[in-house]
């Protein structure tokens, strides 16, 4: 097994085979001892016992693409937090003063989109 | 002789891969636990027959017969993405018990970036969701899928800034160094966790976990009355229980501990003279007692309108973590702790 950096994620690898494997597994014993009647109402789509009408593959209106865009800025936000969160105490009060601003005008941001009605569901 | 077996590699990778195996017969037990405990929470019996004593093996006979049953997609149906739903959701529920640590050299692998590595894992489990809504061809499933993901917009982020808390209290990402952080403090014997200094971390991680895992009162993207439940309305048998009954509990199980091991001290010994109890039991209990946290809300707690749950995340979650954060800098630069 190798060791180190790569080591440890070849680890991860195997485990997430083992995982596939696994459910695989299941469903192949599934696949053999299951039934398989097939039927044309059997294969219809369920739509609570109505015909369905039109391709459920539409397109829709995603009403929270707003929430969407702020979840991206506040995500990478998150990203840049960690590794200050891991050594800011050696760096001390003014890596957290820095990280404060930092915050406080990402905070403007979400209150500017509060302000603006954004964070209401349309 | 023993020490040398243990010492090959080969054989803690197969040790490291024996953790799966306990995964299906513990979301069984969990399945089992929280029927129990739902039913005499409202005052009811619950499973009485199968097996015998308080009917413990009715999830068993579930998953028997969930294996029994056909296998059924739709003519609609991209039938490639589809089969591929329960792989998708199973993964990412199992991916995060690689980084939890049971003992200072238990665990299957310690990462460098342990904290970030879960909740990326756990996220993943949305992915199948969407897939899942997608390719099933139903109207019902796409909106549940769509529900499932704003879900996940939203409630990701007081997770991660919850953490990021955690993170600084420690100053480490590695969840083993996040356990021995907690061992700094000891008072009158008592090891003191990260809970004292981060219970609004520990508010807002349990609800937004309850969240990412659409749990009740999180649980407008399954909803069984009106979208009958959601993006899985298409799927049967083994593949509907993978993808929406295994998954939901492996990530339970798995994010439980994940908080056990942030905020209660994971397998660190609640005091100094227990030490002789092995770690894995200290870190099953703590995992245990945030496993009945989540059932309990589960089951007393009205559920959130679609608007109403964006708007508590993004006007009271979001703007509390980031003055948890605040808090947490300003408590470590103190010098008295």
């Amino acid at each position: 097994m190798p060791d180190g950096y790569f080591g440890s994620y070849l680890t991860l690898a195997i485990y997430s085979l083992a995982m596939i494997g696994l459910v695989g597994g299941t469903l192949g014993l599934n696949r053999l001892v299951s039934p398989k009647v097939p039927g044309k109402e059997k294969m219809t789509t369920y739509e609570s016992g109505v015909d369905p009408i039109g391709s459920g593959q539409s397109q829709t209106t995603i009403r929270y693409y707003m929430f969407a865009l702020l979840f991206v800025i506040f995500d990478v936000e998150a990203v840049f937090l960690f590794p200050w969160a891991v050594v800011f105490e050696e760096i001390g009060v003014f890596a957290f003063v820095e990280m404060m601003i930092f915050v406080a005008i990402l905070a403007l941001g979400l209150l500017y989109a509060w302000r603006k009605k954004v964070l209401d569901w349309i | 002789m023993i020490a040398e077996i243990l010492g090959n590699g080969y054989v803690q990778l197969g040790m490291k891969l024996g953790v799966l195996m306990i995964l299906l017969p513990a979301t069984l037990a969990l399945g089992w636990v929280e029927l129990k405990i739902g039913a005499h929470m409202q005052a009811r019996m619950g499973p009485m027959y199968p097996g015998g004593f308080h009917g413990w093996a009715q999830t068993l006979a579930d998953g028997i017969k969930f294996v029994l049953k056909e296998n059924i997609i739709p003519k609609n149906a991209d039938k490639s993405v589809f089969s591929m739903v329960p792989y998708v959701t199973m993964l990412g529920a199992a991916l995060i018990y690689v980084v939890i640590p049971a003992g200072e050299n238990l665990v299957i692998e310690n990462l460098e970036v342990g904290v970030f590595y879960v909740l990326a894992a756990s996220s993943i489990g949305v992915i199948g969701v969407l897939m899942a809504g997608w390719a099933s061809a139903n109207k019902y499933s796409m909106m549940g899928a769509l529900r499932a993901a704003a879900q996940l917009i939203a409630y990701e982020l007081p997770l991660v800034l919850a953490a990021a808390a955690v993170a600084m209290m420690a100053g480490s990402l590695s969840l083993v160094d996040i356990v021995e952080g907690q061992k700094q403090i000891v008072l009158a014997g008592f090891y003191i966790p990260f809970l004292p200094f981060q219970i609004i971390g520990f508010v807002i991680f349990l609800i937004a976990a309850t969240a990412e895992m659409t749990r009740p009162p999180f649980d407008m993207p399954v909803a069984e009355a009106e979208l009958i439940t959601g993006a899985f309305t298409e799927y049967t048998g083994i593949r509907f229980a993978f993808s929406l009954f295994a998954a939901e509990y492996i990530t339970m199980i798995g994010l439980s501990a994940f908080g056990a091991t942030m905020f209660l001290g994971g397998y660190a010994p609640l005091h100094t003279a227990l030490e002789f109890i092995p770690g894995i039991v200290w870190l099953l209990a703590k995992t245990g007692t945030i496993l009945f946290l989540l059932i309990w809300i589960r089951w007393t707690f009205p559920r959130l309108r679609e608007d109403q749950l964006q708007k508590f995340a993004w006007k009271v979650l979001i703007p509390l973590s980031l003055v948890n954060i605040f808090i947490t800098g300003a408590l470590k630069l103190t010098p008295w702790i």
